[in-house]
């Protein structure tokens, strides 16, 4: 390691009014310097976020009631949002008799291969998403499904954000209660 | 025979060299950190397998999890244009000196009502104390208005521009309500497209995009 400098600076000789400075050192210990640089980088390398943050398109549609889609029953797949992460689906339309044989529950895990499923067994002209949020789902919630189909591939225009029935509502709150949340 | 006799060394090592690169890399790393853009308050974004960059001078819409809104209006170009314009259109009464002084705030959190009496203090209190800009529902949706007065600043653009700069940064946890009127406030304003700040993840092996996304780079 450096050396400090310790000898006594400047030590006189004696002799008749002779002031003879000893030579100092021009060496300096840069061992704190050192230090010091290596902290701040590592300092600003933990400090860096690398991840950029990236923008995903979203395309709404323009509410206007002369232009309802009509979607084929045989080709629509109903995906609702809850609260706690939870995601319901029916497919075709939602009768009153089998509401409830239609209606299931699932996770955003499993999610994936229903979606997948349902492009597969479908024409591609027929093929249509509806997506429905609750009060309780998050935006993370509603983000993650727009990205579900992102990761299906699904071309757009074959997914829609669509406001919830009371009808669902009820089936989602019952179900809520079936499965013990809330 | 005698012992070999190893000279002594001395430990000292010149510390000179070390320090050199210590401080380049320092210096290397300041340089290209880039400053982050400034933000009204932290909140996690969810993720998406986007890979587009979110672009650097816009207008940002942040929902943080509590629900509450914020507006950062990113081009300074046109900060004034629109402070002035929301100025006249809501009758905030706001003197020229009052502009300039909003308009060296880095972000709007506050009910139009309350804009005049907050620039009055002496120091912004912090983003967590703020009210946001109240977005409650349909009757009470004070971004429709914000946005109103941005699209009039921007009118006569092209709107693809404008479409490209207005970002969404929400919570994870923000309940999609509140998005959801964020979303009517942009819709009310003819605004169908926008973008959605998220953090990058990868696409999941095996899913279709992954695929799809092969098949594009072997034809490459």
């Amino acid at each position: 390691m450096a050396e400090m400098d310790t000898s006594s600076g400047g030590g006189h000789k004696k002799g008749p009014g002779v002031k003879k400075s000893k030579k100092m050192s021009t060496r300096v210990d840069l061992t704190p310097m050192v230090d010091l640089g290596f902290l701040l980088i590592t300092f600003f390398v933990f400090t860096t976020t690398m991840s950029k943050p990236t923008a995903m398109n979203m395309n709404e549609p323009k509410d206007d009631p002369d232009q309802q889609l009509k979607v084929k029953q045989s080709g629509a797949m109903t995906i609702l949002l809850g609260s706690d992460d939870q995601v319901y689906y029916y497919m075709g339309e939602l009768t009153a008799d089998n509401a409830s044989q239609q209606f299931k529950s699932t996770n955003f895990k499993d999610i994936r291969s229903v979606i997948l499923d349902k492009k597969k067994a479908t024409p591609i002209g027929d093929l249509m998403y509806i997506i429905k949020s609750d009060k309780d789902a998050t935006f993370k919630n509603a983000i993650d499904i727009l990205d579900e189909m992102a990761i299906n591939d699904v071309p757009p225009g074959h997914y829609a954000e669509v406001d919830m029935s009371p009808t669902e509502e009820q089936l989602i709150k019952l179900t809520e209660q079936a499965n013990g949340l809330k | 025979m005698g012992r070999a006799k190893l000279p002594r060394k001395s430990t000292n090592i010149d510390m000179t060299a070390m320090c050199d690169v210590a401080f380049l890399l320092l210096s290397f790393f300041i340089l290209a950190t880039k400053q982050k853009p400034p933000e009204a308050v932290t909140v996690m974004p969810p993720t998406s397998v986007s890979s587009k960059a979110a672009p650097e001078k816009s207008i940002i819409i942040t929902l943080t999890k509590e629900g509450k809104c914020f507006l950062i209006l990113g081009d300074e170009t046109k900060k004034k244009d629109i402070l002035k314009d929301i100025n006249t259109t809501k009758g905030l009464g706001l003197s020229d000196q009052e502009i300039s002084k909003f308009a060296k705030l880095t972000f709007i959190g506050m009910p139009l009502g309350q804009v005049k009496s907050a620039l009055a203090l002496e120091q912004m209190p912090p983003a967590d104390k703020l009210l946001g800009i109240p977005i409650q529902d349909s009757t009470n949706n004070e971004m429709v208005d914000w946005i109103r007065s941005i699209t009039n600043v921007y009118a006569g653009g092209d709107q693809k521009v404008l479409e490209e700069m207005i970002l969404i940064k929400g919570d994870n946890l923000a309940k999609y309500p509140a998005f959801k009127n964020i979303k009517y406030a942009l819709k009310k304003n003819n605004l169908f497209k926008f973008r959605i700040v998220t953090n990058s993840e990868t696409v999941p092996t095996g899913s279709e995009l992954y695929i799809k996304n092969k098949e594009l780079l072997d034809k490459k």
